[in-house]
């Protein structure tokens, strides 16, 4: 692992193309106003594509461009081992993926070639100034090993002779097609695909065919309650199955317990002194008041902001009172209560 | 074996149009706007009865982690980000259905994102992933003209933008907090946890980080059911997943089949078998290069879901296999996974700083010398 | 400062039942295991976590701790510094896993740390060989001398030392900086096995933001942050026979120097010291309270004809840290510094110049050592300013840890000592004014007293000015002054990061103040980066020795700087009088401005940094 710094020659300047500076412009307003800083990846990438490598005047360029401390994008830029702080070559800068995957199939010969044919050590330059090479880390391909990436585009499948090939092509300026370099198809097996050769999936029939979420309400989660509402499943012979069911053995008392995360947020104590009357959510009394005060609980806002793991965390907490929260529709109810509205005297409950 | 009705994605060797015309066609946006007439809590419950678990590796239960988001909002927006930060050594799922059926993913993001209140999803697309990430891009704004995205997608009434994010190399972006760093426009370290992201995430928001897998299948498990998804499978390990076979086989591929597919069968149907026939099987790593490494006998029947991988000491990670026959230098091999981590360790904690250097010059000099 | 208790919310209740080691026991919401653990006295240990400023990085893994879910078979191992405790969770803390697993980090943390032990500047209070012994490491089959002579080591700064041979990146300096004194001239460089502390930009200690307060050196757990040690120069003036050397020692030092020998925190050993430094063979021993008194004098003057020129607000420039902060983050507000020199400067001019009047001897032969609680001190004797015309009026500094260690090298023990007394006829009285000095608010407390005098011909009617004597961050008060002066707004603060919200309010014209005391290091001197350091803990001491300052001025005969009957001769026979042309040249100084760009100060990156909670 080198440590990277910036290379020791450095241009006098860069400017971001028209094209480049109006492209980084549509990035920038992806991310919210202020946080423009998020584009500094992309930014540094644009840079980096059109002048091979990254410069201090272009990380001082996306500095200004994003508002940003020159450091901190220095310190993207050294961090991200995608960022070529060094020249690289003028026609290709190849690389080799070397993790294991594609050692398993070949990825070392590529290794060799590059050696020989480019430059002994990575990152070097060949002596024409046209290629360079480095070995990186698993570049996802790992179904079509051995592969490298030139530039935008990988080439897979690679043997010693269609890397060789890959290499006369981008020295005259004329690579072959990026993919995979056998007569292999994208990720697909090579002898012809062992599924989605059934034509009723490409020819529209699928439209429309499956509605599950027409059923009025949610079936409880029991498997065989299940099936029977859906009729996809139901169409499913159980014989098919090759796997056998593993009885579920696991106790339930845990997985009851809610985690601490999902304590709502507490107050020390109510806001300005003066709490909300909580006596006012229907089911709770003057004892279950106190416990929520106890708890940290005093307005009805914070109850209307919990979600479903929070009540459930403050329901633990409720001692006798439990399954209250729950049962009473609390967050609903206070909801309601904190819109200002409040039940009539002949006793309307909020819900 | 899984029938190909069953498979969700069904493009996945791009055999077919990836763009809007070919997605519609293979019934993907199809009910999405009465599907978020359903309402967040059906939309939550219901990925919760259909058993899915994070297709990231550590199959954290999805329909959990997505109602964790607060159900109401502070005042600060709610940001759905989707992790296709795909980094390690034998997994490249994600990068086919960014690129072959982007639309699973872009629908799933309206889906997520009104589950949990979200109104603006990023996707972290790993930096070496350049044609990967331009097709998303194409299929986003595919979906902008067609009015499935940007205000009242779909005609469902919720706004919701996708924005496409990219990354420059770092495998440690793949933990969901360095990524919400680096999306932040920073150096991607870990952060501390707690707070969890679900409270203090992107930009200091309620966020959810989930793989790219886990949000693509979601419509389709709405359309189908849960019942359905939750028909494949055992317990605890239900649905369908996406394998990658990479190494030794005959014909490595990405595969959509049922979890706890034994095995043998996944390679003898999918791959080819392995090379020089089966007595011929050293060892596999079943799940991506982080998975504890198993010898042949251990695997052979083993079958494949997190379950199943747990009960041969290994784990089940993103469904990576990577099948090494007996030519193998197994030494070497581990060797060169030593070295991924030790070069991609973000150095802040003891085990991994040291460790991984360590497991490195170990192994190293195991190969160096010879096992003996 | 605060600890694990005071941390757990007002009202909550422990509720949370669980088991540690099978005892059944109980936790607050939201508690984690090491500070339930340490309520109920199970031993963890720790490294990275550090719970006095909040940090718990989690990063160092030596808290390992074995934890069984109610109802599961298995058990998980995790850290107990970031899990919290959950209802019915079965903790143990010392299982032959747990142990081994600990060692193991122990051993990691090693392989890259010199473990030269018997040279190390933290020998004896090191919290890894503490660690390392719990764990019962007995090998380091992982050491690698090639990464260790990778690893920088800093001495650029005269004040500090970076040694990052021994460093474990538990980023506790980081946080001290960053969050607590907000200078954020640390950051984590590198990843992997190239991680490290270092200075913002990559530049070194000399030249980069830091201000060398030292309060990093405090919460360093290794020998990687230390001050520079100078012993061995003090050692050759001492034995020089042609020098004659003269001590002093600071404010704080008597109130922070017992516990070092097994005395209780907070004991006045003033007595001790002198006898001890006369046992070093210490010629002439003076007292640093005497200059802080003629400081009073001078500073006080200054800030009398600035409030009628009405100059406002003056700012003390006793602290060093202090000073290089404003000329390194705010050049803008040196107009508003006084222009006197530090207590330390004072004595060291005047032992210079009046003393060899005095005594007859050859100012040329004559060594000044300082004992300062402060790193600061050793940055500030090097000023080019305050040796322009002569040698520097300070020789070597120690900071109260190399005291300790001197005397230890002399094989001396302080509580043996019988206590003595100051024999100087000329400048060793102090007065409860200037005894005060090293707390926050003991200089303005000191300065109202003598002022007061000033403009009204008589004493203050209630001499101690307890409305004065919070402790909070920043505090300010309206102090009536009467005569031609009436009513001035005064204002203390104490910790840079609260000095840099004041500035920062003074910049934006929101604070109006005609008086203000700024002291860098939290609580003041008797916390400064220099003081003797707590395994563990930051500044557990500070109101112990804070108190016993206190009472010190309150069993003082003498308790107003202008009443110390050695000042009126030292300005009757040598001076003239406060702010005199001779006072002025030796007594005053000047800054410069040494602004470092800061392209990220916290300021810059408040928001972002509140997220990122606890990374760097």
């Amino acid at each position: 692992m080198s440590v990277r710094r910036l290379h020791p020659e450095q241009p006098e300047s860069f400017s971001f193309t028209g094209e480049n500076a109006a492209y980084l412009q549509k990035v920038i307003a992806r991310y919210p106003e202020g946080r423009q800083a998020s584009a500094v990846i992309p930014a540094l990438m644009v840079a980096q594509s059109q002048e091979g490598w990254i410069s201090q005047p272009a990380i001082e360029a996306v500095a200004k461009l994003l508002d940003m401390p020159d450091i901190r994008v220095l310190e993207v830029a050294t961090f991200y081992t995608q960022f070529q702080l060094s020249p690289v070559g003028r026609k290709a800068h190849i690389q080799v993926c070397g993790t294991t995957p594609c050692r398993l199939r070949g990825a070392d010969e590529l290794i060799t070639i590059c050696k020989n044919r480019l430059a002994a050590h990575p990152f070097d330059l060949s002596s024409d100034g046209d290629f360079s090479w480095e070995e990186v880390e698993c570049a996802g391909a790992c179904v079509n090993a051995p592969m490298v990436t030139v530039g935008k585009d990988t080439y897979e499948d690679l043997t010693t002779e269609t890397f060789n090939a890959l290499i006369d092509g981008l020295a005259s300026g004329n690579p072959p097609t990026p993919g995979p370099q056998s007569d292999r198809f994208f990720s697909a097996p090579s002898n012809g695909d062992t599924s989605l050769t059934d034509p009723t999936l490409f020819d529209g029939s699928v439209i429309g065919k499956y509605r599950a979420f027409d059923r009025e309400e949610l079936a409880p989660p029991a498997a065989p309650a299940l099936a029977a509402a859906a009729p996809a499943a139901a169409a499913k012979p159980a014989a098919e199955k090759p796997i056998p069911k593993v009885a579920e053995t696991q106790g339930l008392a845990d997985s009851e317990k809610v985690p601490e995360q999902h304590k709502p947020s507490l107050l020390e104590a109510a806001r300005d002194g003066k709490p909300d009357d909580l006596k006012l959510i229907a089911g709770v009394g003057p004892k279950l008041e106190e416990m929520l005060h106890k708890l940290g609980i005093y307005h009805f806002d914070q109850i209307a902001g919990w979600n479903e793991m929070n009540i459930q965390w403050v329901d633990q907490h409720l001692g006798s009172f439990r399954g209250r929260a729950l049962r009473d529709k609390w967050i609903e109810q206070s909801g309601k209560l904190a819109t200002g509205w409040r039940p009539s005297k002949d006793g309307a409950k909020p819900v | 074996m899984l029938q190909d009705k069953d498979r969700i994605f069904t493009n996945i060797y791009g055999r077919h149009d990836w763009g809007l015309q070919g997605a519609l066609k293979r019934g993907q946006w199809d009910g999405t706007k009465e599907i978020l007439a359903k309402g967040r809590d059906f939309i939550i419950k219901e990925i919760q009865a259909s058993g899915l678990r994070g297709r990231g590796g550590a199959g954290f239960p999805t329909g959990l982690k997505w109602s964790f988001m607060p159900k109401q909002s502070d005042g600060r927006p709610h940001y759905l980000v989707v992790n296709a930060d795909e980094s390690e050594p034998g997994t490249c799922k994600d990068r086919e259905i960014l690129r072959h059926d982007p639309h699973t993913l872009v629908e799933g993001c309206l889906v997520a994102g009104f589950a949990m209140g979200a109104h603006a999803a990023y996707i972290y697309v790993r930096g070496e992933f350049i044609r990967e990430r331009e097709r998303l891009q194409a299929a986003v704004d595919q979906a902008y003209d067609a009015g499935l995205l940007g205000k009242n997608a779909c005609g469902s009434g919720w706004d919701m933008d996708v924005f496409v994010h990219h990354g420059a190399g770092a495998y440690i972006c793949g933990e969901e907090t360095a990524l919400l760093e680096s999306l932040e426009g920073k150096k991607g370290q870990p952060r501390m946890k707690p707070p969890f992201p679900a409270n203090v995430g992107l930009y200091g928001c309620p966020t959810t980080v989930n793989n790219v897998e886990s949000i693509a299948v979601a419509p389709t498990i709405m359309r189908r059911g849960a019942a359905w998804f939750s028909s494949f499978g055992r317990d605890n390990n239900k649905g369908t997943k996406l394998f990658m076979i990479s190494g030794h086989v005959n014909t490595p591929c990405v595969v959509e089949e049922e979890l706890g597919i034994p095995f043998k069968d996944l390679i003898e149907k999918h791959a080819g078998g392995v090379r020089g026939g089966w007595d011929n099987l050293l060892a596999v790593i079943p799940g991506g290069a982080s998975c504890p490494v198993v010898r042949a006998d251990q695997i052979m029947d083993a079958q494949m879901d997190f379950d199943g991988m747990r009960a041969i000491g290994s784990s089940f990670g993103t469904g990576g296999l990577i099948v090494m026959d007996k030519s193998t230098d197994v030494i070497a091999a581990i060797a060169r996974i030593s070295y991924f981590f030790r070069h991609e360790s973000c150095g802040q904690c003891t085990p991994c700083r040291e460790g991984t250097g360590w497991m490195w010059r170990v192994m190293e000099r195991m190969r160096h010398r010879g096992a003996d | 400062m605060c600890n694990v208790e005071t941390l757990i919310p007002v009202g909550a209740e422990a509720t949370i039942s669980f088991k540690i080691n099978g005892k059944a026991v109980t936790a607050y919401p939201n508690e984690t295991i090491l500070s339930a653990a340490r309520r109920h006295d199970f031993y963890i240990p720790t490294l990275c976590e550090l719970a006095d400023i909040d940090h718990t990085p989690g990063t160092c893994r030596v808290c390992l701790v074995e934890i069984q879910m109610p109802g599961q078979a298995g058990t998980h191992t995790v850290t107990a510094c970031n899990t919290p405790v959950k209802e019915g969770l079965a903790i143990e803390t010392r299982t032959k896993k747990v142990r081994d697993m600990q060692k193991l980090q122990v051993e990691l943390l090693m392989a890259d740390h010199l473990q030269d032990c018997a040279t190390c500047i933290r020998h004896g209070s090191c919290e890894l060989q503490d660690v390392a012994q719990f764990v019962g490491l007995k090998e380091n089959r992982f050491f690698d001398p090639t990464r260790v002579a990778s690893r920088e080591v800093d001495r650029s700064s005269p004040a500090m030392v970076r040694d990052m041979t021994k460093c474990i990146r538990c980023q506790r300096c980081i946080a001290v900086c960053r969050y607590h004194q907000e200078v954020d001239a640390l950051v984590i460089t590198g990843t992997g096995l190239d991680t490290a502390v270092g200075l913002r930009h990559g530049k070194n200690q000399k030249d980069s933001t830091c201000v060398t307060c030292g309060q990093c050196v405090l919460v360093c757990p290794t020998g990687a942050l230390a001050e520079k040690d100078e012993t061995d120069r003090a050692l050759d003036y001492i034995y020089d026979p042609e020098i004659t050397t003269v001590l002093q020692f600071a404010p704080a030092i008597r109130v922070g120097f017992g516990e070092e020998f097994g005395m209780p925190p907070g004991t006045n050993v003033e007595g001790k010291i002198i006898a001890a430094a006369r046992r070093l063979g210490i010629d002439v021993v003076l007292d640093t309270n005497f200059g802080a008194d003629v400081v009073i004098m001078e500073e006080g003057t200054e800030l009398l004809h600035r409030l009628a020129e009405r100059k406002k607000p003056t700012i003390t420039s006793c602290c060093p840290a202090w000073v290089n902060f404003a000329e390194i983050h705010y050049p803008e507000l040196l107009p508003l510094l006084s222009s006197t020199r530090s207590p330390q400067a004072v004595v060291g001019a005047i032992a210079k110049t009046y003393l060899p009047v005095k005594m007859g001897l050859d100012p040329k032969k004559i060594r000044v050592i300082s004992i300062m609680p402060c790193t600061a001190k050793k940055d500030e004797i090097v000023r080019p300013q305050l040796s322009e015309d002569r040698t520097p009026d300070v020789d070597v500094v120690l900071t109260t840890r190399e005291f300790a260690r001197l005397l230890k090298r002399e094989g001396l023990d302080l509580v043996a000592m019988e206590p003595s007394t100051f024999d100087n006829p000329y400048m060793s009285e102090y007065t409860g004014a200037g005894a005060i000095f090293g707390t926050t608010g003991g200089v303005m407390e000191a300065a109202l007293r003598t002022v007061y005098k000033v403009v009204n011909g008589k004493e203050l009617d209630k001499i101690e000015l307890t409305q004065l004597r919070g402790f909070e961050g920043v505090r300010s008060a309206t102090v009536d002054l009467g005569g031609n002066i009436g009513e001035v707004k005064i204002a203390m603060a104490h910790g840079l990061g609260e000095t840099r919200a004041l500035m920062e309010a003074i910049k934006a014209g929101e604070a109006d103040f005609d008086f203000i005391e700024i002291m860098a290091c939290p609580g003041g001197c008797v916390d400064g980066g220099g003081t003797l350091r707590s395994k563990k803990q930051y500044l557990p001491y500070a109101l112990k020795r804070r108190e016993t300052m206190f009472g010190i001025d309150r069993n003082a005969k003498v308790r107003q700087s202008h009443n110390n009957e050695q000042v009126k001769a030292l300005y009757r026979d040598f001076l003239g009088s406060p702010n005199s042309e001779k006072a002025h040249h030796l007594l005053h100084t000047y800054y410069n401005d040494r602004k470092v760009e800061l392209e990220l100060t916290v300021k810059e990156i408040w928001g972002e940094i509140k997220m990122s909670t606890m990374i760097y």
